[in-house]
């Protein structure tokens, strides 16, 4: 709801005026998220808002640090003992919120159970296939075995919320959202829950990593992005995620309130249809006549296209420097990051005589499509980068449309050049396998692969890649197949959104890379 | 009046069946559940799945078929999302709305009347000229600013009301309220006030001609010359009289603002209906879109044959003519 931000950004200045607001003490935290929980069953629907909750009740075998990186959850130590056997080991003494002991028979009824979650609309299915066999060695030792050599098994149990054989046996999703079955062994335990309006948590005092600093968390959600602000700017909450852009100046010079940032592993980027060899949809010659080829399967078209945009000018002024611009799928320290890869300098020069080279002197006309209510700003980066194309003399028309109806399109491969964004696991093979990947059904290779692209070559690094045990070598081949794509314009890489909560100065946050909002990691404010 | 009510009610049933269908095929027509809901790293397999679990893999009639047959048993469908059968889904978020609906409602009649009759009665004087001033920003003032500027000033400046949300709950005929706690109802009076607003300048304007109209009319002439006092006249005479047509527009508001109170209620994160149905839009939730609107058809046509019978109950003629 655009208008309803700016408005909110118009009255900024008056609301400086007000005095400081007294906290009161006590030790309920009052926080609000922007996406409702859609389900307190961790199995039930893979979504942001939902993993989110899901770590508040339930641990991980494999828990992530704010950076995505892995850190023991239920198991201390995990080990490839052959190329195709894991061998965990589990975290003893610790107990469920309802005092059962966890096992390794839990973990076995969790695979057991992840599939078969009737009605699921996106389940976590796919972390469970690639195994095939699971032995339990002891009460706190489990030997899993995949089918072949399969590096990811860590990264894929970091999805997977443990459950309890004894208390979730035959529990369905409505028993979890009732809070009769969300019952987990994670730092805080659910009290009551009112769908889509809030959730009451309690301190699990017994949990066994860090203690959270909140007895009680009072966990709101409040979609609309100006009425969030307001309630934080009120305080009748502390702590919000998902701030709009348009309000950032506005709180980083509010005396009250504190920021916490930190860059993400949301990727916004442009794909092309890489399917048409004979005339794309909506690419016509500079006079609107048609085409009969489809010149962005010419490789100097996509360049002088990438080229032609100025990602700084993208982010300073239309994201309010909530990003980073990018030429690749990660920001640094991110396993699999290429070093030296960085984003590319706008040069519409260079772009013209590549367009000219091409066979396009005078340019060409296309439409550029994206969503309006997907990502922040996202119908104005279109606009801006719909200028900068006309710039070099591809005239660009720019159609914004609702996500409901724009996904649906662009997954039939409708468009000819059109935005999205991604938010990648922090491993290469997740992007490459979903976006860069040649479709097939089989593998379940390039699911997202909307533009169709098709590579050989960077298939086979990526097959190799996803049998190599060894770390350092399964990074190497990942960097060289992620080279190759971007330098063959795959996609273009605009930029890695920022994520930005914000929050009353006594608090403070660790931010997370995976956008996820929990109230473990809220603490008190150091003295500022 | 039992042949009228049994040709309402049959007219209804056949209103009810057209909307299903007009529903059915124009929900179905806009974008695909499974590319909203999916987590956009599922593969081609997960994506048949899901596809089969919410039983998108079945033609349109077919799936019209099975949710007639299941409506007919009085299952709405299961929502796409939380997994909870709709009906349900919609029925837990109704106290809010409802609540929120009858205070707004009461709220534009206890202002809109006295002060539409005060402007009916005296329609020179300056207080009046003021009141039908204000009653035009009423009508053009957009609910979502209106809302905003509220909780900016009671909220934010003031830190007077609670900015958003519904505030604790008592159980009350085994459902709960929030306007029996004090609590709740100060996060009750600020989403109620903005969506009173259109309403209240409504009463006052549908109120200030009634009277006007009345006042001319010879049975009050008659009452005035038989020497009754001008406040007999007034409150008795006139004030039943006009009733009848701010009746009839306060029961049809009071079915909007049921249903469409989306805007109020997103703007105040308040937990009822209109939220629900505008979250369940935003991820095509369809089982829950088609409900909704089929539990809103139906309540149209039930306060329309109330409003029929509250007429009937108001004004003689109209018991008259349903006799004959």
């Amino acid at each position: 709801m655009a208008w309803t931000r700016r408005i909110f950004a118009l009255l900024g200045a008056l609301s400086l005026a007000t005095p400081l607001q007294a906290q009161p003490a006590d030790r309920t935290l009052n926080m609000a998220v922007g996406a409702p929980v859609t389900s307190l069953d961790p199995h039930f629907h893979q979504l942001s808002p939902n993993n989110a909750v899901a770590a508040m009740i339930f641990d991980r075998l494999i828990n992530t640090d704010g950076q995505a990186r892995m850190q023991p959850g239920l198991a201390e130590s995990w080990t490839a003992i052959a190329p195709d056997v894991w061998e965990f080991k589990l975290r003893r003494g610790v107990r469920f919120h309802n005092g059962n002991e966890f096992t390794a028979e839990d973990v076995v009824f969790t695979f057991q159970r992840v599939p078969n979650v009737p009605n699921s609309p996106s389940s976590f299915a796919a972390f469970v296939r690639p195994i095939r066999n699971v032995e339990v060695v002891d009460s706190h030792t489990l030997r899993i075995t995949t089918n072949g050599p399969y590096p990811l098994l860590p990264q894929d149990m970091t999805n997977l919320y443990i459950l309890d054989r004894e208390t979730h046996q035959g529990v369905t999703t409505e028993d979890f959202n009732a809070g009769r079955a969300a019952i987990g062994t994670g730092p805080y335990r659910m009290v009551s829950h009112r769908m889509g309006d809030r959730i009451e948590f309690e301190r699990n005092e017994q949990y066994f990593g860090e203690r959270p600093a909140f007895a009680r968390v009072n966990y709101r959600m409040i979609t609309n992005d100006s009425a969030r602000t307001a309630a934080l700017l009120a305080g009748d909450v502390e702590f919000i995620d998902q701030v709009p852009t348009a309000d950032l100046t506005r709180l980083r010079g509010d005396q009250r309130i504190a920021m916490s940032e930190v860059t993400g592993l949301r990727l916004i980027y442009l794909s092309f249809d890489h399917h048409r060899d004979e005339a794309s949809p909506f690419v016509t010659d500079a006079e609107g006549r048609p085409i009969p080829r489809n010149p962005l399967r010419d490789i100097r078209v996509r360049r002088a296209l990438s080229m032609a945009i100025d990602r700084q000018a993208i982010v300073d002024r239309v994201m309010e420097g909530a990003g980073t611009p990018t030429a690749q799928f990660f920001p640094p320290g991110i396993f699999s990051f290429i070093n030296d890869f960085p984003a590319q300098r706008p040069d519409p020069e260079g772009a013209r005589r590549l367009l000219a080279e091409a066979g396009f002197p005078n340019g060409f006309r296309i439409t550029l499509h994206g969503p309006n209510d997907r990502y922040p700003n996202d119908g104005r980066v279109i606009q801006a980068i719909g200028q900068m194309w006309t710039r070099i003399g591809v005239r660009t028309a720019v159609e914004a449309q609702p996500w409901t109806t724009f996904v649906a399109r662009a997954g039939r491969g409708e468009f000819s050049a059109f935005l999205i964004g991604w938010g990648s696991n922090p491993e290469g093979s997740h992007p490459l396998r979903n976006l860069i990947a040649t479709p097939d059904r089989e593998r379940g290779w390039g699911a997202s692969n909307r533009g169709r692209y098709s590579n050989r070559a960077i298939d086979a690094q990526l097959e190799q890649a996803l049998r190599e045990i060894d770390d350092a070598r399964r990074e190497q081949l990942l960097i060289a197949a992620q080279r190759a794509a971007f330098e063959d314009v795959a996609i273009v890489p605009l930029y890695i959104q920022t994520n930005i909560w914000a929050m009353r100065r006594n608090l403070q946050h660790a931010s997370r890379a995976d956008e996820l909002t929990r109230a473990q990691d809220i603490r008190p404010a150091a003295a500022r | 009046m039992t042949v009228y009510l049994l040709r309402r009610i049959s007219q209804s049933f056949l209103v009810l069946v057209a909307m299903s269908m007009i529903v059915f095929i124009g929900v179905y027509a806009v974008g695909d559940p499974v590319e909203i809901l999916i987590s956009p790293d599922a593969d081609q397999m997960e994506r048949e799945r899901a596809i089969q679990a919410l039983g998108l893999d079945l033609p349109l009639w077919e799936q019209y078929g099975v949710f007639v047959w299941r409506a007919l048993h009085g299952d709405l469908g299961r929502s796409f999302v939380y997994n909870e059968p709709a009906l349900q889904l919609i029925l837990q978020k109704m106290p809010a709305t409802l609540e929120l609906a009858f205070g707004s409602m009461f709220i534009s009649v206890l202002i809109g009347l006295p002060l539409g009759m005060y402007a009916g009665l005296r329609p020179e004087s300056p207080g009046s000229k003021m009141i039908m001033a204000g009653s035009i920003l009423g009508f053009s003032l957009p609910t979502f600013w209106v809302g905003l500027m509220l909780i900016m000033v009671f909220a934010v400046q003031l830190g007077w009301l609670p900015s958003t949300g519904r505030g604790e709950t008592a159980y009350f005929l085994g459902l709960q309220w929030s306007f029996l706690t004090a609590n709740g109802l100060s996060h009750l009076i600020m989403p109620a006030i903005n969506l009173a607003l259109f309403k209240i300048s409504l009463v006052i304007r549908l109120t200030r001609s009634g009277v006007r109209e009345t006042m001319l009319m010879d049975y009050v002439k008659f009452a005035r010359a038989k020497g009754l006092s001008p406040a007999r006249v007034t409150f008795v005479h006139v004030f039943k009289n006009i009733l009848i047509p701010v009746v009839t527009v306060v029961g049809l508001e009071l079915g909007s603002t049921i249903a469409f109170s989306v805007v109020t209620e997103s703007v105040f994160a308040w937990p009822g209906m209109g939220k629900l149905i505008i979250d369940s839009i935003n991820v095509l939730d369809r089982p829950v879109i088609v409900a909704y609107l089929m539990i809103i058809v139906l309540m149209f046509i039930t306060i329309n044959l109330i409003v029929d019978l509250l007429y009937s109950a108001l004004d003689p003629r109209v018991r008259l003519e349903g006799k004959a």
